[in-house]
């Protein structure tokens, strides 16, 4: 955990997030002459990720206020869960944070087992690690292309991301059949074992994955217009951060050194040796490194992974995939998925569905500080600070 | 020296680019419908029906050999619930010679079909499986989205072309399921006969 005097840290003169939001009177006086001007960013701009809406104030090109509207994409995934069955809302969950499915999954898997007590045999966790790291690899590899994007440079980073996550996608399509609604883990293991030959083609592919971080490092990392563009741009202080319960990578870009996958040591996590990189100016560009940092512990991982992987069923042999009734209770399950804390809280009254089911998803959270970020940036780095965040509509909406 | 970074960069694109002309691995895109990536063996899309084949030929033998016995549970489990069933009101003989009930009406509806394949799992009888035909759009918007059970309806030979290793292992369960109920037939018909020839005597000593 970090050092910092959480508590002692919040000082109202700096930390901004208030609860009374729009009403509140501007943080940032607007200086010189003039009305200021209204923007409704969305819900179909270009370069949101998603169907999304910030209406914007302005002054020139200063953001004096930015309201968040979410909403847009809401399905009712919640309550939807709570009138079917356990099995039957795993594939709802593919469906919240859409460019990871498998962390998704996990989650849930976690959250359930919790509450039924079922152990998980050795080569599912391995499978589930290997298969959760694949995915933030391969999240982190298309949100640096998306945040690129965001900066102007229409496609060379993006379409090399996507070079590489074809290659991911591939390996996900071939083991669970489908490219991104996976469905692929349950309650007491995974759904289906894969074979040695997946296994190799496996390692093949990792080994190459080093490879494309260097290649990203050489092509961005130096790049003078995207330090002129992000350094010092959407600074998010670390108590703040905190303070708003941000998790994943924004977090640690500002500095906290807070991973669930060392503090909750869930699954097993503790066997594998990596780092836990760290920000330390707590803005955009950090954000992009933590990402590009984070792929490189995540190969590391997945080569431990790979070679330690035992054999052995993939499915406790006595776990009921339907037709059962956990005890009443409740249960958190949270992992930390490529975009920060994803948790699943799931109180049972004995029936055969959920009585509550509630889901913590780290992009809407994330998302919460986007005005503390963007006050007094320009227009132009409101998109930049957006694209930052890592938000998945999916999931902030559900 | 400023710039640097950018012909960095630049270097980066520069091989890229050149590389696409020699190797192929960069070549990614593919022109389809011309040209088609062949599926994964476990690829997923919509599910089936699979059918015994038992006398080829005949025009209802789809019908006759529907492993369905209209048990429902699919049904129950289909998360966005878009199967519909209708239970038949007598039964017929199995593969296994068994009498079940068989659905008189089987309907799948694609435009709500999420292809997750809970059904396929929850399924005992091994009677429903995932296709991987993925051409799946239509003109009509309402009767052409709900596939009947004619539609869905397909033999386990095309079962065998598209999942072979997993045809191949429903195949072996269902034909050690099959001998056990024949053991267990015959097992039952040995101790009828015995208990008859036993009971003769026991009469005829009377």
């Amino acid at each position: 955990m970090s050092n910092l005097p959480v508590d002692e840290a919040i000082d109202p003169l700096t930390v901004t997030g208030r609860p009374d939001g729009w009403n509140r009177p501007p943080l940032i006086e607007p200086d010189g002459e003039g009305e200021l001007l209204e923007v409704a960013m969305g819900p179909h701009h270009p370069s949101t990720h998603g169907v999304f809406r910030m209406d914007v104030a302005l002054d020139g090109e200063r953001v004096i206020r930015l309201k968040p509207v979410f909403g847009y994409l809401h399905r009712n995934h919640e309550k939807i869960a709570e009138g079917i069955s356990y099995l039957a809302s795993m594939p709802y969950t593919d469906r919240l944070d859409y460019i990871c499915p498998l962390t998704n999954n996990w989650a849930y898997a976690l959250a359930v087992e919790k509450l039924t007590g079922q152990e998980v045999p050795e080569r599912a966790e391995y499978l589930r690690v290997i298969l959760g790291e694949l995915t933030r690899f391969q999240n982190h590899a298309s949100s640096i292309g998306f945040l690129i994007q965001e900066m102007g440079a229409s496609g060379t980073p993006l379409m090399y991301a996507f070079r590489e996550r074809e290659k991911i996608l591939d390996l996900f399509e071939e083991l669970t059949g489908a490219r991104m609604m996976c469905n692929y883990m349950r309650f007491g293991g995974c759904r289906v074992d894969p074979t040695a030959a997946w296994l190799d083609k496996t390692r093949k592919v990792v080994a190459g994955l080093y490879g494309f971080t260097e290649e990203v490092d050489r092509l961005l990392s130096g790049n003078e217009i995207l330090m002129a563009r992000t350094q010092g741009v959407g600074i998010l202080r670390p108590e703040l951060a905190v303070n708003a319960g941000v998790t994943g990578p924004m977090l640690r870009a500002s500095g906290v050194n807070y991973d669930i996958r060392k503090v909750d040591g869930y699954s097993i996590y503790n066997r594998f040796s990596f780092k836990v990189p760290l920000g330390d100016h707590w803005d955009v560009y950090d954000r992009y490194m933590i990402r590009l940092l984070e792929m490189r512990e995540s190969i590391k991982i997945l080569e431990q992974a790979l070679k330690d992987i035992p054999g052995g069923p993939v499915m406790d042999p006595k776990a009921k995939i339907r037709g059962f009734r956990p005890k009443p209770g409740e249960a958190y399950g949270r992992i930390e998925a490529p975009k920060g804390e994803l948790g699943f809280y799931l109180i049972s009254d004995g029936g055969p569905n959920p009585y509550r089911y509630r889901v913590r998803p780290p992009s809407l959270i994330n998302l919460t500080v986007l005005e503390d970020m963007a006050l007094g940036a320009n227009m132009a780095d409101v998109v930049l600070i957006f694209g930052s965040v890592d938000i998945v509509l999916g999931e902030v909406d559900r | 020296m400023l710039g640097e970074g950018i012909l960095k960069g630049l270097a980066e694109t520069a091989k890229n680019f050149a590389g696409s002309f020699v190797s192929k691995e960069r070549l990614t895109t593919v022109e389809y419908p011309e040209d088609r990536i062949p599926t994964f063996e476990a690829a997923r899309v919509f599910p089936f029906l699979v059918y015994d084949a038992r006398n080829p030929g005949d025009e209802n033998d789809w019908e006759a050999g529907l492993r369905c016995v209209a048990c429902q549970i699919c049904e129950k489990e289909c998360p966005p619930k878009c199967i519909f069933i209708d239970k038949s009101k007598d039964k017929k003989p199995d593969a296994l010679g068994k009498q079940q009930f068989y659905p008189t009406r089987f309907d799948i509806d694609v435009s709500v079909c999420m292809s997750c394949q809970i059904c396929v799992e929850v399924c005992p009888f091994e009677a429903i499986k995932m296709d991987n035909e993925f051409e799946l759009s239509t003109t009509d918007r309402f009767g052409g989205l709900l596939h009947d059970r004619r539609q869905l309806a397909k033999s386990n030979e095309y079962y065998h072309k598209i999942h072979p290793t997993e045809a191949a292992e429903v195949d072996a369960r269902l034909a050690e399921e099959k001998a056990k109920a024949d053991a267990k037939a015959r097992a039952a018909a040995d101790a009828a006969a015995k208990a008859a020839a036993a009971a003769k005597p026991a009469g005829g000593g009377e």
